[in-house]
């Protein structure tokens, strides 16, 4: 890919960015942010390629902890949002027996 | 083990991470609706499978047994933090995502020079000035995050800590980083990898030194834009690896930051780069009256409180972080439940940065099953205001301050505020009169219609609710 390629993609990219995030209401902000760590985590494909490639000994020593890193943005992530956004999708319970389930959760 | 069918940089694997992306789109593009939100995240995740199966499918990928290493332990780490995470520890959580996200991009920054390097060949400026920048802003993403986490978990101190000529030690710093990073590309025939380590050190050490002054109050900026910049150098690192998948979910990343950041720095009524260079947001900003002698104000039980909610049509409850800190928001709720049951309109209204990061406040009372209608922002309550009989303030004090509208002198002038002053009456609950972050005397705790409650914000939630629940 050319340079003018990559860049004509990043300029495409912020505006689509700027777009679709300006439309996430501010009540959702902190699963929106711990959701892009998770696409953050994309950086892992990164250090795969490193230690997929690698022959020499500090490459797959930073390599190893690279991949590492990536997994954990990914994995905790989506997972934590997921827990988060679980618990604004909960329908919300008629009024009669919101005490009884009380401390739920 | 696994056969790898796909060419690196072919049009296969090119193909597959743009599927990719699209699905990181279109689940952000999902998260604009509660309802919608779980979804949006389920389909970015395949988005992701998709990236890391077909990476894992190159033609020429070995080493296994490190792969599989490296995937094992972050995983781990991942599922146990984020089963165990309260919601409380968000922003530490996001603060250290930040971190180990920039700290990736650094390190795989290091191995491209490296590689680049051990070819011996010329080191295309096109793909070595992606790799410093990665390096750079990786590094001080990493170690910022670090200390932010640290401030948050309340390892350091949240007060800002800045030595004399901090300033003029950054700009020494930033001159130097350039310095290098010119000198590195200028030689990109051979560039030396001790240089780009001595880089890499140097952002480290200002990543340090830009964290540490800033005080508690200004963290969601900060975690933002940390955010923001994890973000960019995960495109720039897509630039050093000509990856589509990077360059466009790292520029999504790069620009939700970007937003949250400009729209704390709004709600704060403060310029981004007035919080990262002026060390205050911590510690009282003197001035501003907020000793001398006591005020007159009126005081009230949790009984006279419960009385005043009891008979009002519509409350509405305004959060701030000391009901997180007091762990109140389940209290709050059992009070909201029982007005009701009578009958009363019970709404929440929730300021911009009532909260340690973007939309926690919303986090902390959706875990406590208010449901997300009832969460009102800013622009939507004001308006409301004055129809409104009781509205309550709960852990909340500068954004509440009448002063950001009425005085131009007070230091908040100008902030968005919750206009609780509009309302019919209202009640504060808080441990006593003292100053928020700003430093400075609410005006509000003084007004003729504003009844005090001097307590602890859960025993006096849950006094309230005992009390409506007897009337």
């Amino acid at each position: 890919m050319s340079l003018m390629t990559e860049i004509t993609i990043f300029v495409l990219a912020v505006f689509v960015g700027f777009e679709v995030i300006s439309k996430v209401p501010t009540t959702l902000h902190t699963p929106l942010m711990s959701q892009t760590n998770a696409i953050h985590g994309i950086v892992m494909l990164g250090g795969l390629i490193v230690v997929g490639f690698a022959n020499d000994g500090i490459e797959y020593v930073i390599g190893t902890i690279a991949i590492a890193f990536g997994a954990i943005n990914i994995v905790g992530g989506f997972m934590v949002t997921d827990r988060m956004l679980g618990m604004f999708s909960r329908k919300p319970r008629p009024k009669a027996d919101t005490d009884a389930k009380k401390g739920a959760g | 083990m696994i056969e790898a069918v796909l060419k690196p940089g072919g049009d296969a694997a090119t193909a597959l991470y743009i599927v990719a992306f699209s699905l990181f789109i279109i689940g952000i593009k999902q998260g604009t609706h509660p309802t919608t939100a779980k979804r949006g995240n389920l389909i970015a995740a395949g988005g992701m499978a998709i990236a890391v199966v077909t990476t894992l499918l190159l033609d020429g990928m070995g080493n296994w047994g490190l792969i599989v290493l490296g995937l094992g332990i972050g995983s781990a780490i991942g599922v146990i933090a984020s089963i165990r995470v309260q919601m409380t520890e968000m922003p530490q959580m996001v603060a250290l995502y930040n971190g180990v996200g920039g700290g990736a991009v650094a390190l795989i920054a290091w191995s491209e020079i490296r590689h680049g390097i051990s070819l011996g060949e010329d080191f295309p400026l096109d793909s070595l000035i992606p790799v410093i920048f990665a390096g750079i802003v990786g590094s001080v993403s990493f170690w910022g995050s670090n200390i932010a986490f640290a401030k948050l978990q309340d390892l350091i101190p949240t007060r800002p800590i800045a030595a004399p000529g901090q300033q003029v030690i950054n700009a020494v710093l930033l001159l130097a980083i350039i310095v290098i990073s010119v000198v590195l590309a200028v030689d990109h025939e051979s560039p030396s990898e001790g240089l780009f380590i001595l880089l890499l050190v140097l952002a480290a050490i200002l990543g340090n030194l830009v964290v540490l002054p800033i005080g508690g109050a200004d963290m969601p900026v900060v975690i933002s834009l940390l955010n923001a910049f994890t973000g960019l150098s995960a495109a720039a690192a897509g630039f050093a690896l000509d990856n589509v998948a990077l360059i466009v979910a790292g520029t999504l990343v790069g620009s939700s930051g970007t937003i949250l950041t400009l729209e704390m720095a709004t709600a704060m009524n403060r310029s981004v780069s007035n919080i990262l260079f002026s060390g205050f947001g911590g510690a009282p900003a003197g001035g501003g009256g907020g000793t001398g002698e006591e005020r007159p104000h009126v005081s009230i039980g949790a009984q006279d409180a419960a009385i005043k909610l009891a008979y009002a049509d519509s409350v509405v409850i305004v959060p701030g972080y000391g009901l997180a800190v007091a762990q109140a928001q389940h209290a709050i709720k059992e009070v909201a439940d029982e007005l009701e049951k009578r009958g009363v309109t019970v709404n929440y209204a929730i300021h911009p940065v009532a909260g340690r990061m973007p939309g926690h406040m919303n986090v902390l009372l959706a875990e406590a099953d208010v449901p997300y209608e009832n969460l009102k922002e800013m622009e939507e309550i004001n308006p409301e205001m004055p129809r409104t009989d009781v509205a309550v303030v709960v852990g909340a004090n500068d954004v509440t301050n009448p002063a950001a509208k009425n005085d131009p002198d007070s230091p908040i002038a100008g902030m968005p505020i919750i206009e609780v002053n509009e309302a019919q009456q209202v009640i504060v609950i808080k441990r006593s009169l003292s100053p928020g972050f700003a430093g400075i005397d609410n005006d509000l705790f003084y007004e003729p219609n504003t009844s005090m409650l001097f307590a602890d914000a859960k025993a006096a939630a849950s006094e309230i609710a005992a009390a409506i629940e007897d009337l």
